[in-house]
């Protein structure tokens, strides 16, 4: 019953702590060959030479560094890698905003009939293209180029430092919501960042002044919880 | 991560037509350093690091082998914006490296990398916003005193204030390299100047004040005038300082804050402090490092002198300013005798330190002294157990050679190489024989 791994590339990456036994029979009975990794660098020395099939992150036993390996694989050059992530039933939040770090998510303990299916599902559309990326993120005149990097406002270019550039694109990406500074942190920074949370605060003081008196507004504090880019969905 | 970083950076040289990009670091004095390379070879600093010989920077010579690795932080790449139109400039700082690769001990940066991370590893972030002082004066000449711009006083806004433009203009540039200004104004002192920077991790504002450095003096020669952050360049008037406002960070919440405290300070802000006041002179040397910085710290022109806390008393090494509205975010306490012609890598990695030995060994917080120390004889110092600060450089330099914390910090390299090259430039300073003793000596005796 085990799924043909497509053509190419045919070793799948397995970042966890320790691979469990319910994944490790799953995987081998499901007919994939696999490798268990333990970090970015890890993973790219023992990368084969047509590239990863795909990966299976497992967040369950160490979630902070299994979201760093994630955001690390998905911005690493090359093809994009397909994602499946493994997280426990009270993780899910944790899956929030995050939808650019994986393809597909399983909840554990899985059921390994399930598993498969969305494996296999996940390596399927990745013999695709990768559908059509939104290169361009505009909000009034504030236009990213996710492609070149590189961000204009009414036309006039914006030099940024690339964290900048970083919490510039998520906040423009979800224009009208609000969020704290946890999440902001925890999103656009990742966990591996030690400045804290009021490093959130610097980059959007620089960012304002960087966008000029005219555009400052375009990120709004909203007192005592965070902040908000554009306009609040609830007005008109 | 870094492959993101490394992206963001070649492109954006690529897309703005960035001609040359300055490779930055700073010496063991604090001096700013730059060597520039072209675009092609960027990336390959990115990977590799730039090979250059140390031997002739100050503090990064060694007997054997001369030759370190500039590694580019991409984290702090910026496009410059006081270059050229149509030839685009950018600047990214640089940890020094051997070239095995590991962390260069005479790199001042990497100094403070390692004591911001022991910090981290107790959960703390240390946050610092410095206020710094400078003068404008006309282009100097040689043999004479320098000239202000104007005799403006504390917050004047007039005519007067010929300055003001350059200071709008500086600040315009400053916040063009992510650097956020809080206040500016007119300082006390003819001609001199204050800007005040909002908080940041200690590690990008030792970064921001070496950046800031430049920054005011480009603006100002780009004018034909002269600024300068010696701490005591004008007799009778106020020196410049670097006022440092600091505190601890656990996550989002401020370690120093406690509301149930009838100060709102909780017992980590005071051992902390207890710690600045222990360690106070062993770290003077660093903070006030030229034979000049002692010419700023006397009685009489709100400068410290004495090493001593208090609320609302600016005669003391520490001041814990009321927070705006009992706000648990803004607690903090300022440190007062820096000056900006320190290096601020060293300086702020020997503050985090001496109070973070406060923390780890519980010392006690003494008694606040509100009283005017300036008024008080030595009999009643001494019975409030308030000691001063060094009185001159010779003084802190041997007060910071038996510090195991300085050395500690430092590490063996650069605490040796500092102390010999400072004994030196105080061995100078005493064989000298100023205008003071001919003007006092030559014809009475």
């Amino acid at each position: 019953m085990g799924a043909a791994p497509p053509l190419g590339a045919s070793m799948l990456a397995v970042f966890a702590d320790a691979v469990s036994p319910e994944l490790a029979r799953s995987l081998d009975l499901a007919g994939y060959s696999w490798k268990h990794v333990s970090s970015a660098d890890d993973a790219a020395d023992n990368e084969p030479a047509d590239g990863w099939q795909g990966a299976i992150i497992d967040c369950t036993a160490d979630a902070e560094s299994a979201w760093a390996f994630a955001r690390t694989i998905r911005k690493s050059d090359g093809s994009p890698i397909k994602v499946i992530v493994l997280v426990g039933g009270a993780q899910l939040g944790d899956l929030h905003l995050r939808d650019d770090l994986f393809d597909d998510f399983c909840l554990s303990p899985f059921h390994p009939t399930e598993f498969e299916a969305r494996l296999r599902h996940v390596l399927w559309s990745s013999g695709d293209t990768m559908g059509p990326r939104a290169d361009l993120v505009e909000y009034g005149q504030l236009v990213l180029n996710l492609e070149t990097y590189q961000a204009t406002i009414g036309g006039r270019p914006l030099d940024m430092t690339y964290m900048e550039y970083e919490l510039l694109k998520f906040l423009a990406q979800n224009p009208g919501k609000v969020f704290t500074r946890e999440i902001l942190l925890s999103r656009v920074w990742g966990y591996e960042y030690y400045g804290g949370a009021r490093t959130v605060d610097v980059h959007i003081r620089r960012l304002r002044a960087k966008l000029g008196e005219e555009h400052a507004g375009l990120i709004a504090t909203v007192r005592s919880v965070g902040y908000r880019f554009g306009q609040s969905r609830w007005s008109t | 991560m870094l492959d993101q970083h490394r992206d963001y950076v070649l492109r954006t040289v690529e897309e703005r037509g960035v001609r040359l990009v300055r490779l930055w670091f700073t010496d063991v004095l604090g001096n700013l350093k730059s060597f520039a390379i072209s675009p092609a070879e960027l990336e390959n600093a990115l990977e590799d690091g730039m090979t250059f010989d140390g031997s002739s920077i100050d503090g990064f010579s060694r007997i054997q082998e001369s030759d370190v690795l500039a590694v580019p932080d991409p984290d702090t790449f910026e496009l410059i914006p006081w270059s050229e139109p149509g030839a685009a400039e950018a600047r990214v700082f640089c940890d020094i490296r051997s070239l095995d690769g590991a962390p260069f001990e005479g790199d001042p940066r990497q100094v403070l990398r390692r004591t911001v991370q022991a910090a981290h590893d107790r959960g703390f972030t240390f946050y610092i916003a410095p206020d710094l002082e400078f003068f404008y004066f006309e282009q100097p000449v040689e043999g004479k005193k320098p000239q202000p711009l104007d005799y403006g006083g504390y917050f004047d806004l007039t005519t007067l204030d010929a300055a003001g433009d350059l200071r709008k203009e500086t600040i315009r540039k400053l916040e063009q390299m992510s650097i956020p200004v809080e206040y500016s104004f007119h300082e006390d002192s003819p001609s001199q100047q204050e800007i005040d920077l909002r908080h940041t991790d200690a590690l990008t504002m030792a970064d921001s004040v070496m950046t800031f450095r430049l920054v005011v003096k480009e603006v100002a020669a780009s004018q034909g005038v002269h600024a300068t952050f010696m701490p005591k360049p004008l007799e009778g008037v106020q020196g410049s300082g670097m006022h440092l406002h600091m505190s601890l960070f656990r996550g989002d919440e401020n370690a120093f804050y406690d509301g149930a405290d009838p100060h709102a300070l909780s017992p980590i802000a005071k051992s902390f402090m207890a710690g600045l006041l222990v360690h106070a002179a062993e770290i003077t040397a660093i903070t006030n490092q030229t034979v000049n910085s002692y010419k700023r710290l006397v009685p009489g022109f709100e400068a410290p002198v004495h090493i001593s806390w208090a609320r609302n008393n600016r005669s003391g090494l520490i001041r814990v300013p009321i927070a705006k509205k009992g706000n648990p975010l803004a607690t903090r306490i300022e440190y007062r005798s820096p000056d900006p012609a320190c290096n601020p890598y060293l300086a702020f990695s020997l503050l985090l330190a001496a109070g973070m030995r406060g923390i780890e060994q519980g010392y006690e917080l003494p008694e606040e002294a509100d009283a005017n120390l300036f008024e008080m004889d030595d009999a009643a110092l001494a019975k409030l157990g308030i000691t001063q600060l060094p009185q001159s450089l010779s003084d802190a330099l041997r007060t910071m050679e038996r510090s195991e914390l300085v050395h500690d910090v430092l590490g063996e390299h650069i605490f040796e190489w500092f102390l010999r090259n400072k004994r030196r430039e105080w061995r100078d300073y005493k064989t000298h024989v100023s205008q003071f003793e001919l003007d006092r000596y030559l014809r009475s005796m």
